[in-house]
């Protein structure tokens, strides 16, 4: 990266052109929350990604209606990072509130844009500054007064467009993409770009280095949030029932489900083939997950940490009474309230233990918007062949941010729904008991209520029941089911996902992540590589209870650390129930855990620190 | 009666479907003897059984509590589900979601209802969600050994000399107010108006909302409580007789016409309440509300039909479901095409 000193010390002219930096920086765009920067920055984001360039965007939101701070960092990397960028170098400082603090935070060499009358410039000197007349430029070509708040953000688009050299053509797409089949609405926003663009290209004149130039690297890629991509794997496991509550930051899930449902799942007469419900508060939609896996449906809610906490009683009766259901647990941090808007990897103890008694889950760990999707779908899959409750834990930062991937694939393997008996299974049976493992698996089989059979029904409890699903207190029998459930447990570990294996070499230093700490971790690799030349390994995990390949990797390594968004070393943790005594003192634990996404740098610095390097 | 035709000479009574009630029966009851729930169990065999219900296409719900334990003692062909501590109607709104084609019977309690399950209760009342929602109303709290529940009346006395001095929250005026579509109040021990109230619940589409009093005779059936026997025979004020003809039943008409409110059920049975009380109309929500309340300043217990409304879209209807069970729908219906996928990742570029 070019320092300040370089760009400024310039004048106009070839020399500048040898330090440009392209494709290889962040920019920020600082706005007030509810002012419908929205459109604007996606706009921009999808213009980078029209480009050819890999691009990422992060929406740093403050839990709020509208009138707060509210940041949206934008990534261009040649390189295909999709991390936070620890310090974004190009800002765009639209809100008064905080425009001092903005330009403040900049690194030496850094761009500001800003409205004029703030007078950035006094506060630093080492800084490319482009004041701009934002009011005007848009009082002139926007003559409905109330609609100039949100125009205003198209301007900066153009400015950003134009200093950047982002093609005009492929900005003007991305406008009517956005603006879909509305031409008033287009016309008016273009319009402001192009205002913007042309103003830039009149008035300002190039001083920094930081430049967009065409790659080919976004062809055939989509750019999706986590959160709708779980949306659509849910769809494409053929939910039926959704129950849900709404919270932050889980709420894009079941909308995004719905609005799926709703054009995919309609019959030719108008009929439904699926039901949304938002319940009362999280406890009557994890029990409405529950009842209806109970009697047949491929079922799931979303929530986030709260919701949590209070499906933990049902979560123990779907453990117990074997019931299957699929919980997207999209992680914000807490304890308690917490920062609803700001992201974090801290329920992954309590997901995985969530309830009384000797209750544990499987958690599936999705660790890109690839696997939210792919994840999405699987966990049916599992749910209804491990008769149990499935959660799927993403995180705000994976589950709200816009992500550049790889086109989804449609499932290869029909759904799996597990095994149910039928009146004719019955009619050759005879009976069956509910909770008898006739197949050495540990899974019994089951009946759906209304099978037209005068042996097919059984009792449901979540008290003590032997394997007939009759009512128990006898002390073998209730041992007998707690046992085959920890057996269940132990062969989930054959079906769930393994990790991916990103890297194992010969290094004696392994790393383990899950979930969207693998974008810092694969970019802070490169870094350790570059940095230090060594070679590190690195296994991604991708759901509990964890794999063999896991142990493998633990024993194959002399130090393991656990990079993870915790306070607590959660994963860390989890891993030390799961492995034998002699493998537990190599793992140790970089933690990031301040509510911003992870950055690469941030794990660098403290693998170095703990390495001694 | 419903119809009932003889197996041979020596053979069981059956019902209509061809089932002989013992095939309506379930486990042994572990309540203690003489406990109210047991007759309430025996009035729902009796009624599933007149009315001909299939016992497979019967969904037996409860949350925790002695009530909540009856499922276990009545309809062992039908699947049961006791769930958790006042969390029924979440539960039952999942499996009624998932196979609409069912019936659906809660038992539940004073304390899973109206403590602890008041949340969701009232949701579900809101809904109209397709149901028959018992409570088997003793007023105390009989598995931990005898503590006041939210239906206890004000005054009334436990058997450690504990008065109660809150006031009772009065079910069935709550029921009426959020959108059940069926709502009344027995006894345990009448046997005539709970099997008629009953026959008619199973007619119904909606919830059927039932607060049956249902005095523990081990915590709560003494001088001072007004959930005993005793204080229930000798306050029990109905507000109409109820008879009930179902759809295969031969009608006939043994009511003054005068004296008698007809309501047509939904399966083309017919619900008869021949009046008590002048200008009672089960149809009209204000007034429901009003009679019950007016009872409560005058200490008497109503027991009757109080409301009842035919015409209430249910849940089911609103969310427009088709008509086989979602949980059963083949892939080919739940699965979108491949095309839609690619459709899907086309305007995502």
């Amino acid at each position: 990266m070019a320092t300040g000193d370089l760009a400024l010390g310039q004048e106009q002219g070839t020399s500048n052109a040898q330090q440009r930096v392209i494709n290889d920086f962040s920019i920020n765009v600082a706005t007030v929350n509810g002012s419908g920067s929205q459109s604007a920055n996606s706009v921009l984001l999808k213009s980078i990604f029209g480009m050819g360039v890999p691009v990422s965007g992060k929406n740093l939101f403050p839990s709020n209606i509208a009138g707060l701070p509210t940041w949206y960092t934008i990534r261009a990397s040649k390189e295909g990072y999709v991390a936070r960028k620890r310090d974004p170098e190009f800002l765009v400082a639209l809100n008064p509130e905080t425009a001092r603090e903005d330009i403040l935070a900049l690194p030496a060499g850094a761009v500001a844009i800003y409205e004029e009358h703030l007078n950035l410039k006094q506060y630093r000197e080492d800084v490319v500054c482009y004041p701009v007349p934002f009011d005007k430029i848009t009082a002139a070509i926007c003559p409905e007064a109330k609609l100039r708040k949100l125009v205003k953000n198209m301007v900066y688009v153009g400015v950003v467009a134009q200093l950047l050299s982002i093609d005009l053509a492929v900005v003007e797409k991305s406008v009517r993409k956005q603006f879909a089949r509305k031409q008033k609405v287009f016309d008016l926003n273009f319009g402001a770009v192009k205002a913007g663009f042309n103003y830039a290209a009149e008035k300002l004149t190039k001083q920094d280095p930081f430049v967009i130039e065409r790659m080919d690297q976004t062809a055939g890629k989509i750019i999706i949030d986590g959160n709708a991509a779980a949306g659509m794997g849910a769809v494409f496991a053929g939910v039926t029932v959704v129950a849900w509550y709404p919270i932050t930051p889980s709420t894009s899930v079941v909308e995004a489900t719905t609005d799926l449902l709703k054009k995919f799942r309609v019959t030719p007469e108008g009929k439904a083939t699926f039901a949304v419900v938002q319940a009362e508060d999280e406890l009557a939609a994890i029990g409405m997950v529950l009842g209806a896996g109970w009697a047949g449906a491929r079922s799931m809610t979303a929530t986030s940490g709260p919701g949590i906490s209070l499906m933990a009683e049902f979560a123990g009766l779907g453990y117990f009474a074997e019931l299957p259901g699929v919980i997207f647990d999209v992680q914000r941090t807490g304890p308690s309230t917490g920062m609803p808007t700001r992201t974090s990897q801290a329920d992954l103890l309590s997901t995985a233990f969530l309830s009384h008694g000797d209750t544990k889950h499987v958690v599936l760990l999705p660790g890109s918007v690839k696997e939210c999707f792919e994840f999405g779908y699987a966990a049916f899959d599992l749910a209804e062949r491990l008769q149990t409750p499935v959660f799927v834990l993403s995180d705000l930062d994976l589950g709200m941010n816009n992500w550049m991937s790889e086109q989804f694939v449609y499932p290869e393997t029909p759904l799996d729904r597990g095994k149910v008996l039928t009146a004719e299974d019955l009619n050759r049976l005879g009976s069956f008991a509910r909770y008898r493992d006739v197949d050495g698996d540990a899974i019994g089989w089951r009946t759906l209520p209304g099978t037209r059979h005068p042996k097919a029904a059984y009792f449901t409890r979540g008290s003590g029941h032997n394997d007939a699903a009759g009512y128990t207190e006898k002390p073998d029998e209730y041992q007998g089911v707690m046992d085959r459930l920890a057996r269940k447990f132990e062969n989930a570990r054959k079906l769930v996902p393994g990790p991916v294996v990103v890297k194992n070499g010969t290094s004696k230093i392994g790393l383990l992540a899950y979930g969207s700490t693998d974008f810092a971790l694969r970019e802070s690799l490169d870094q350790i590589k570059k940095d230090f030349d060594l070679d590190v390994d690195y296994l991604r995990i991708r759901a509990y209870p964890f794999t063999h390949e896991i142990h493998d990797f633990v024993a194959a390594h002399e130090r393991v650390y656990v990079v993870e968004q915790n306070r607590d070393a959660q994963l860390a943790s989890l891993l030390k129930l799961d492995l034998p005594a002699e493998q537990v003192v190599k793992l140790r634990s970089i933690l990031h855990y301040n509510g911003l996404p992870i950055d690469a740098r941030t794990i660098t610095e403290e693998f170095a620190t703990k390495e001694g390097l | 009666m419903a119809t009932a035709t003889a197996n041979g000479a020596s053979g069981p009574k059956l019902n209509h479907i061809g089932l002989p009630v013992l095939e309506y029966r379930g486990g042994k009851s572990t309540l203690c003897a003489g406990c109210g729930h047991n007759a309430i169990s025996e009035r729902i065999i009796d009624a599933m059984f007149e009315m001909g219900v299939e016992p497979e296409r019967v969904m037996k719900m409860s949350g925790i509590g002695c009530s909540s334990k009856s499922p276990a003692y009545f309809m062992s062909r039908s699947h049961s589900f006791n769930s958790v501590h006042g969390r029924m109607p979440s539960v039952s709104t999942g499996a009624i979601l998932a196979n609409h084609q069912m019936t659906m019977l809660g038992v539940s309690g004073d304390g899973d209802t109206a403590s602890i399950g008041i949340g969701q209760f009232v949701h579900l009342l809101r809904r109209n969600l397709p149901m028959i929602y018992i409570i088997e109303d003793n007023g105390v709290y009989g598995l931990t050994k005898g503590q006041f529940s939210a239906t206890a009346d004000i005054g009334s006395k436990l058997k450690t000399g504990v008065i109660n001095d809150l006031p009772a929250i009065d079910t069935c005026a709550l029921a009426i107010q959020l959108g059940a579509t069926f709502v009344g109040r027995s006894f345990s021990g009448d046997k005539k108006q709970l099997l008629s109230m009953l026959k008619a619940a199973i007619a119904h589409k909606g919830t059927v909302m039932l607060d049956v009093i249902s005095p523990c005779v081990t915590f709560n059936d003494h001088e001072g409580s007004t959930k005993s026997y005793k204080f229930m025979q000798e306050n029990d004020e109905p507000i109409n007789e109820i008879g009930f003809v179902a759809s295969f039943d031969e009608i006939e008409v043994d009511y003054d016409s005068g004296q008698v409110y007809d309501v047509q059920m939904h399966d083309g049975s017919s619900l008869r309440l021949r009046k008590l009380l002048e200008d009672y109309d089960p149809t009209n929500k204000a007034n429901a509300v009003r009679t019950l309340m007016e009872a409560h300043n005058n200490d008497e217990i109503l027991t009757g039909v109080f409301y009842i409304n035919t015409e209430q879209p249910t849940f089911i209807d609103l969310l427009n479901l088709v008509d086989e069970p979602l949980g059963t729908l083949p892939e080919s219906l739940t699965r979108p095409p491949k095309s839609a996928l690619e459709s899907l990742m086309a305007n995502l570029q």
